[in-house]
């Protein structure tokens, strides 16, 4: 039997007794709008779209299921891949989560390093959205212009971790290495002299652009209600008027007060909200959240402080540096107690969840421990899936063409998505 | 605020229920962290849900994410699994973790998808994964795995390296490829 035959398929699109002229349009999964693999079954009446079924599941290569044989250091190359657009976010979300689940405290260094990271990582993001927005509405010239510095960015975290794209920078209580010499002027050098022009740019490509404005006034409108109902999170909640972010209201990091053990206050930022909720209002936070981020980024440089970046102070957990493995014994005996298999991380019996503030939403992990090395079941809370399940409901009544808008507006990651 | 006075409404509203707030962690050294969950029975779900969401003390507007654990070979589990449910209330900044414990042979629990409609695509994948069924769900089909799959693979008896897949291939050799 093949495989073909072997099953019924799911219904893409309600049948309609309607008697019109209705057609379906298969959307994707590999259409350049799409950008990833994702299917959208549209029903059309003349070119308005009357219904959508979205379909996912083309990159599901069962992550979950890794997480529960790999251990939690393992892991964190396995969370590069999810929201490949900003991978080191999903690194510092990962061990959140784990570090939640040990109890253990970080150094104020440490701290200070990957809210910087992240901070880079949401520039990343955004400016791959909004490029790639441009893009999608025929405005070729400001994809160029938002690549151009994504480009600095992954020659930075090159610098800092050797790797371009996935960085897997975070360990259990610190990070895989410190700060390269010189490397924060690298960053203060980028943030002060390259991107600020660079953003000002792609914001009048975009902005004095009466084509894009106009494909997306008042397209794909999210009201606050159904923001808040269809769990959306992130800029696209805020661009509905959620007054939420996760840096504001659950700090971690940085974003706390007292984060150096020395009275330090939290870093000082705006949580840019709109409400207009519709694709512009989207384009508009992120925006400014960029320049948010840079302005985050700015504080930490002068701030970063010293001291070391692994907690030490709790050798059941860290990794030892590289110089201890290499060259005492101790340290190789402490390494050989973490990184075998019949010994490693033994976190309490329970459960635990840690999230911060992505690009895209919320993105948290719901760590299940059975006292082992690794987790006994270590569930992702996507952003990018929880907020596109609202896309077949905004997306009626619009034109064929706003699709691709309202789909770059929700910034959907396939492999985020599908997992 | 504190999850405490969301427990304490709940045990006002349902005192039938035996509500107790149980800490979702405890670490080794005696410290909670500060996160807590309540056991509720499938068949009071919707109302309690119903409650959370509407009571101004609880105001839990925010379904934050559906999720499930196979308790197969948990230590000192009883049940077989437990949907959990990540509620979380944007006016008063609190969360709250619900826990259904169902059981083979056909785990069903009701649907939360009239209450928050974001339930919908985590219930499919809980559905999808783990073959608890929901019942009054509006589209309860899978959404990762493709329709003719017919196990639940984040189930602990299903293996790593994939039913059947990895035992009755045919092997080639050199030359007869």
């Amino acid at each position: 039997m093949s495989l073909a035959s072997a099953f019924e398929p799911t219904r893409l699109v309600p049948p309609t007794d309607a008697g019109d002229d209705r057609w379906t349009l298969n959307f994707g999964p590999q259409h350049p709008a799409t950008h990833t693999t994702l299917q959208l079954v549209l029903e059309l009446q003349g070119e308005r779209v009357v219904g959508c079924v979205p379909h996912i599941g083309y990159l599901h290569s069962g992550f979950e299921k890794l997480g529960e044989h790999l251990n939690y250091n393992q892991y964190v190359v396995v969370t590069d891949r999810m929201n490949y657009i900003s991978p080191i976010v999903n690194n510092v979300a990962w061990h959140t989560a784990v570090e939640k689940l040990l109890g253990i405290p970080l150094t104020p260094r440490c701290k200070a390093i990957r809210t910087l990271v992240g901070e880079l990582g949401r520039i990343q993001d955004h400016l791959l959205c909004l490029a790639a927005a441009a893009l999608d509405l025929g405005a070729l010239t400001g994809f160029l212009y938002g690549f151009n510095e994504r480009e600095t960015i992954y020659d930075l975290l090159e610098e800092l971790c050797g790797a371009r794209f996935t960085v897997s920078y975070t360990r259990v209580g610190g990070v895989s290495q410190d700060l390269p010499p010189g490397w924060l002027d690298k960053v203060r050098h980028f943030v002060d002299v390259q991107l600020p022009p660079a953003l000002v740019d792609l914001e009048n490509l975009l902005l004095r652009n009466r084509i894009f404005i106009e494909r997306c006034k008042g397209i794909g409108v999210i009201t606050q209600e159904d923001a808040v109902g269809w769990s959306l999170t992130g800029p696209i909640a805020r661009a509905s008027g959620v007054r939420r972010d996760l840096r504001k209201d659950e700090p971690y990091l940085c974003f706390e007060d007292n984060w150096d053990n020395k009275g330090a206050p939290a870093l000082d930022f705006k949580v840019p909200i709109a409400d207009g909720g519709d694709v512009l209002a989207r384009f508009l936070v992120r925006l400014e959240e960029t320049e948010q981020s840079q302005h985050l980024i700015r504080q930490l440089i002068d701030l970063m402080p010293g001291g070391p970046v692994n907690a030490v102070s709790d050798e059941r957990v860290t990794l030892p540096n590289k110089q201890e493995i290499y060259f005492s014994i101790e340290g190789l005996i402490s390494h050989f107690e973490k990184v075998m298999t019949n010994r490693g991380l033994h976190p309490p019996l329970g459960e635990a969840y840690g999230a911060i503030e992505s690009p895209t939403g919320e993105l948290g992990f719901h760590l299940v421990s059975d006292g082992g090395n690794s987790a006994y079941r270590a569930r992702c809370r996507p952003p990018g899936f929880i907020n596109y399940q609202i896309f077949p409901k905004i997306i009626v009544g619009h034109q064929i063409s706003d699709v691709v808008a309202v789909l770059g507006s929700l910034e959907i990651i396939a492999a985020e998505l599908d997992r | 605020m504190a999850t405490a006075d969301v427990i304490a409404a709940l045990q006002e509203a349902f005192p039938d229920l035996g509500i107790e707030a149980r800490p979702l962690c405890v670490y080794l050294d005696g410290r909670s962290s500060g996160q807590e969950f309540v056991r509720i029975p499938p068949e009071r779900l919707i109302e309690v849900a119903r409650f959370l969401r509407d009571d101004p003390r609880t105001r839990m507007d925010q379904l934050s994410d559906v999720t499930c654990v196979d308790y197969l070979n948990y230590p000192d589990a009883e049940d077989r699994f437990g949907v959990t449910y990540a509620l979380l209330s944007i006016p008063h900044n609190h969360r709250l973790w619900l826990k259904v414990y169902v059981n083979d042979p056909e785990p069903t629990v009701p649907s939360v998808v009239d209450v928050w409609p974001g339930a919908n695509w985590p219930e499919r994948e809980v559905y999808d994964m783990f073959g608890v069924r929901f019942d009054g769900h509006p589209d309860l089909r899978r959404i990762l795995c493709p329709d003719w799959f017919v196990d639940h693979p984040l189930r602990k008896d299903y293996p790593l390296t994939g039913k059947g897949e990895r035992t009755e291939f045919k092997i080639l050799e050199r030359d007869s490829a």
